[in-house]
Formats: structure tokens, C-alpha cells, sequence
């Protein structure tokens, strides 16, 4: 396929798989998460603020290292969700794509909080007093008004899963078939001799994909903001 | 019937407003920080008072006693506010039926085709909200919040955000408003012109605390109310019918408790009831009846009262029949005349001083 061998298209749909499940699980919970930082005032939020930060300023081995330590197999929260859902992140791909989600959360929070703290609120009472209810109002007129948000904050954490690195060669190990996505398998190639070649074709992937998912964005920005009959495009 | 008895503490401002009022527009009248807003939130749900009562006809919106604050959403208040507030996501139909398709069959008794015709927006139903004008947009948010199907239609400083020629065309929307469909509206604003024309129980609000309701025509003659109404707009409001045109010089002749008043051509039916705004200080006094002058509004009136503050101008309240006017003239002219209570005098008012915005149609 496009005169790519089938290691790299495993490497790369791998890749791909675990990007997009990061992403897909962890926006609805960046945008709750968004919404309640944007929105209300609670104890202990500037705590919560900081958790949500923390994978930003951490060096990622130490994310990876505090995974592997409490949903590990033995950790204390990977042995219950063994134990009770038969669930195992450890040294599996779905471990690879909890690292990215974790690493990418902080910038799409950040994204779509930006977004909602933008929209004018008063939109909002203007909706309830037209009789929507304040989950009707959120669904029908917070959300579509955070579009540009959520489609920056997707991106942003799409691609940080993508090149994701640290967290997961700690997690999950670096295991072919299973969680060597591309970064790893590059790292692999750079450390056997003769492997430079290998490692430059997959680096040029992750450079296409990378602009794939820019055009991508952009152009779905674009569109939202037509829609809401912006004309500065 | 509106009835409103709250209490509500925002910051050190405190809010104590008591008031019932039946009519067509119950004008909400009152300075910037009177507590205007606070009281049309409290109305809507937007703002929860403290302690209180809000009652529309029949329906109890919120009752402290009784533990009951409806949710704004099951108000059933049409809020129309200061910027229109269009949802930008959505075309000009899309938010005209944001709230119609949110109430259940039975409570429709306005339809889209009615609302679109009587506010104009036929052409405008394709367009985003960017694309409209401020009038527009303003026109919109009334179409929204009526089809929202509504008790009540609470307008927020609706002309706030306006120029004057936008102004005078949503007033006249305004009017055909109330004259065509049956929805009670409170109107919120501070400008003594559209309180007089649009209104017909006005409410005064000063400080958090409610200072007089009635008839538009007796509240705003009143002098005890000028720190309230603003001491530049004083003046009176005579409720009129036209009585003859005169199309060779153009001037139309209206008929009131009292006497008549000569005014520029008004584009109305003879018998039509109209409001007409005399400022204070376009009201000058006689002790004689004058001859040879280029006046033509010459009314013998009888001193009903004076304000007479220190400083150099003083207010008298003149009883015309059954009308009320108010003067305003110096201390000096004042003191001159020697004018006391219940005084004979005549009142002079130029017919020019009247323009299109002190008559309103009633």
C-alpha cells in the first residue's frame, strides 16, 4: 500500500488506532472537565486545575513511571480493573493510547476551555428564558459555539498522541504488533545499525500525517466558523 | 396582572420593589442602577430575590413563602434584552423557532407566519445574524422571544443599542405589537420619550425601591418625581384625539380635557387617541392673555402647585381642566410675576415644540 511495507502499515494503523481512541474517549470528559473549569467556582479547583496541567510540566517517563506503578498489573488500581472488569493497560495498546490521552489532556482541555470562556454567556440565559432546559442549552447552543474549541483542543491532543514518546515506552513497554507506534519504532530503527533508512521513511509518514491532520483541522475550522457566518476567511 | 412584591440584596445595593400593574405596556421606568434590571430579572428567573412574591395573571412564578422559583425555562417570559443576542450559530429562522419548537402544540397561539409578517422579516429568514442590521437583529429577537409563545413580553432597554431612525422604526413595530396581538409587555428604559409614548401604567424606580405607579399621564405631570424622572426631561403628557387636520398649512388640531393644541400634521384618523409630550421647558407663562404673537397654543390655566427649590429655575404644576402641565420658568421671571397657588394664568406652547417623538399613538 502507497509502496510501504506491511511493518510500516501495522506500525502506522497502530499508530493511528491508538491516537484516535485517545482522542475519541478522552474528549468528552476534556470538555465536562473544560465546561466546569469555564463555568463554576468550587473548592479545591485550582487543585483540580493543576492535576489537569500536571502531564504538561511532568517529564513523560515520570507519567509513564506513575501509570506503571498504580495500573500495572500489580499496582493497585490495574489489579482491581483486572480483577473486577478484566481490564489490563499494562504492555497492551490500549496502555499505549491511556498514556497519549493522559499526555494530550491538558492541551484539550485548555483549547475548548478558552472556547467557552469566550462565548457570551448571556446566550445562554437568553436560551432558558426560550424555554431550553440547561442541558438542552449546553447541547444546542455551548456546545456548537465551542466547535472551534473542540476541533483545536482534538488536534492539539491527536497529535501529541501521535508523538507521544515517554509515557508510553515506560507504560507499556516497546513491543511490536502491540504498542511500537511510530515514534518507538523510529527510536528502534536509530538504534541498530543500518537502520537509518528504515528509520527516515517512517519519519517522513509522521511528518505526512502531521500535516494530514493540520489541513484537516483547518479546514474544519473554517467551516464552523462559516457557519456561524464569520466572513474574515 | 402583574403583581411583584421582592426583596433582593446585590452587593450594597438593596433592592425592595412593590408593585401591581394591569395595561397594555407597563412602562418600567427609572435612572440607570434604579434597580430596572434587577426587577425584570427577578421576573424571568434570570436573578433569584431573596424574599417575595412574582405573580403573572394568574400563574405564581416565584413565592419564597411557598418555597416555589420556577426555572426560567417553564416561565413562559418572552425576554427581549438590551443587544438582541442572537444565536450566531444559526440562521434567522433557526432562531426564531429555537423557542417554538420547545413548547408543546398546546401552548401555540402565535404562529411563525404571523410573527414574521408583522415584524417584516420575510426577507431576512435565510440570513445569519452578522449579516443584519442593529434594527434587525432587534426586530428578530422580538419574533424570537414571541414565538417562544409567552405570557409576557419583558423588554430590556430594546432601543438602547439603536440609532434614532432605528429607534422610531422598532417603536412603531412596538405599537403594532400591542395592537395586534393580546401579550402584555414590560418595557424597561430610562428615556422619558419612549416611557411617554409606548406606556400606559408606568412604573418609577429609584434607588431599589418603587416611588410611583399609574397612569403615565398623571405619574410623569408629577414634580415630586423630577429626581426620579431627570430634571432635564420633565414635562407632562395630555392624552388627546385628533380633532382636524388643516392640509393647506399643514397642522393638525388635537382635543383634550382642557382645550385643544395645534401641532405639526400628525398622520393620524380624526378621533384616533393620541399622546402628546409637552417638555417643561417649552411652556412659558402669562399673566395676560398676549396678542400678536407667533404662538398658537394659548391655554388659560390655574397654578396647581410649585416646586420651588433653590437655584435659579423653578417647576409649576398647571391644572388644565382635567389635564396636567408642567412649566418650567427662572426664579426671576418667578419672583416678576409674583405667581402663587391657584393663580390664574395662561400657559404659552409653541406648536413647533412638538415633533414626531413626543407623539406617540396610543
Amino acid at each position: 500500500m502507497l509502496g510501504l511495507s506491511p511493518d510500516e502499515v501495522g506500525i502506522l494503523a497502530l499508530s493511528l488506532r491508538v491516537a484516535v481512541v485517545s482522542v475519541v474517549c478522552s474528549l468528552p470528559l476534556a470538555i465536562l472537565v473544560a465546561y466546569g473549569l469555564a463555568r463554576f467556582s468550587f473548592p479545591g479547583k485550582t487543585l483540580v486545575d493543576a492535576i489537569v496541567h500536571l502531564p504538561l510540566v511532568l517529564p513523560p517517563v515520570v507519567v509513564g513511571f506513575a501509570l506503571l506503578v498504580l495500573l500495572g498489573r500489580r499496582g493497585p488500581i490495574g489489579s482491581l480493573l483486572d480483577e473486577w472488569f478484566g481490564i489490563v493497560f499494562a504492555f497492551r495498546w490500549t496502555g499505549a493510547a491511556l498514556a497519549s490521552a493522559l499526555m494530550g489532556f491538558p492541551l484539550m482541555v485548555r483549547a475548548i476551555r478558552l472556547s467557552l470562556e469566550s462565548i457570551d454567556q448571556r446566550l445562554e440565559v437568553a436560551a432558558r428564558t426560550l424555554g431550553g432546559s440547561r442541558l438542552w442549552v449546553f447541547a444546542s447552543i455551548t456546545l456548537p459555539l465551542a466547535v472551534p474549541g473542540i476541533i483545536t483542543g482534538t488536534l492539539l491532543s491527536f497529535a501529541r498522541g501521535l508523538g507521544e514518546f515517554g509515557a508510553t515506552i515506560t507504560f507499556v513497554s516497546n513491543i511490536p504488533g502491540e504498542t511500537q507506534t511510530l515514534p518507538l519504532a523510529i527510536y528502534t530503527f536509530t538504534q541498530v545499525p543500518g537502520g537509518d533508512a528504515q528509520a527516515l521513511r517512517l519519519s517522513i509518514i509522521a511528518v505526512v500525517l502531521s500535516i494530514i491532520a493540520l489541513a484537516t483541522s483547518e479546514w474544519l475550522t473554517r467551516r464552523s466558523s462559516q457557519s456561524q457566518g464569520d466572513d474574515r476567511h | 396582572m402583574i403583581d411583584i412584591d421582592i426583596e433582593q440584596q446585590l452587593g450594597a445595593f438593596h433592592l425592595a420593589v412593590k408593585f401591581s400593574a394591569e395595561a397594555p405596556i407597563v412602562g418600567l421606568f427609572g435612572r440607570s442602577g434604579s434597580g430596572k434590571t434587577s426587577v425584570i430579572n427577578a421576573i424571568a428567573g434570570i436573578s433569584r430575590p431573596t424574599r417575595g412574591l412574582i405573580r403573572i395573571n394568574d400563574a405564581v412564578l416565584f413565592d419564597s413563602a411557598q418555597r416555589i422559583d420556577l426555572p426560567p425555562e417553564v416561565r413562559r417570559i418572552g425576554f427581549v434584552f438590551q443587544d438582541a443576542l442572537l444565536f450566531p450559530h444559526m440562521d434567522v429562522e433557526s432562531n426564531l423557532l429555537y423557542g417554538q419548537r420547545l413548547r408543546s402544540p398546546d401552548d401555540r397561539f402565535i404562529e411563525e407566519a404571523r410573527v414574521v409578517d408583522l415584524l417584516g422579516l420575510g426577507a431576512l429568514l435565510r440570513r445569519k445574524p452578522k449579516a443584519l442590521s442593529g434594527g434587525e437583529k432587534q426586530r428578530v429577537a422580538i419574533g424570537r422571544a414571541l414565538l417562544a409563545q409567552p405570557r409576557i413580553l419583558l423588554m430590556d432597554e430594546p432601543l438602547a443599542a439603536l440609532d434614532i431612525p432605528r429607534k422610531t422604526e422598532i417603536l412603531d413595530y412596538i405599537e403594532r405589537l400591542r395592537d395586534e396581538l393580546n401579550i402584555p409587555i414590560v418595557y424597561v428604559s430610562h428615556s422619558v420619550t419612549e416611557i411617554t409614548r409606548l406606556a400606559d401604567t408606568v412604573v418609577v424606580l429609584s434607588d431599589g425601591k418603587c416611588l410611583a405607579v399609574g397612569d403615565v399621564d398623571e405619574v410623569m405631570g408629577r414634580l415630586d418625581l423630577k429626581p426620579a424622572t431627570g430634571r432635564y426631561e420633565a414635562g407632562a403628557v395630555l392624552d388627546t384625539r385628533v380633532k382636524a387636520h388643516d392640509a393647506e398649512d399643514q397642522l393638525t388640531t388635537l382635543a383634550f380635557d382642557g382645550g385643544e393644541l395645534i401641532v405639526p400634521h400628525l398622520d393620524a384618523a380624526i378621533g384616533e387617541r393620541v399622546r402628546a409630550r409637552i417638555r417643561a421647558r417649552d411652556v412659558s407663562l402669562s399673566i395676560r392673555r398676549p396678542t400678536e404673537i407667533s404662538i398658537l397654543n394659548v391655554l388659560p390655566v390655574n397654578v396647581a402647585a410649585i416646586d420651588d427649590e433653590t437655584g435659579p429655575i423653578v417647576d409649576l404644576q398647571l391644572a388644565v381642566g382635567g389635564s396636567t402641565l408642567v412649566a418650567r420658568i427662572t426664579r426671576r421671571s418667578f419672583q416678576q410675576l409674583g405667581i402663587r397657588n391657584g393663580q390664574e394664568l395662561y400657559a404659552l406652547i409653541k406648536a413647533v415644540s412638538f415633533d414626531q417623538r413626543s407623539v406617540g399613538y396610543a
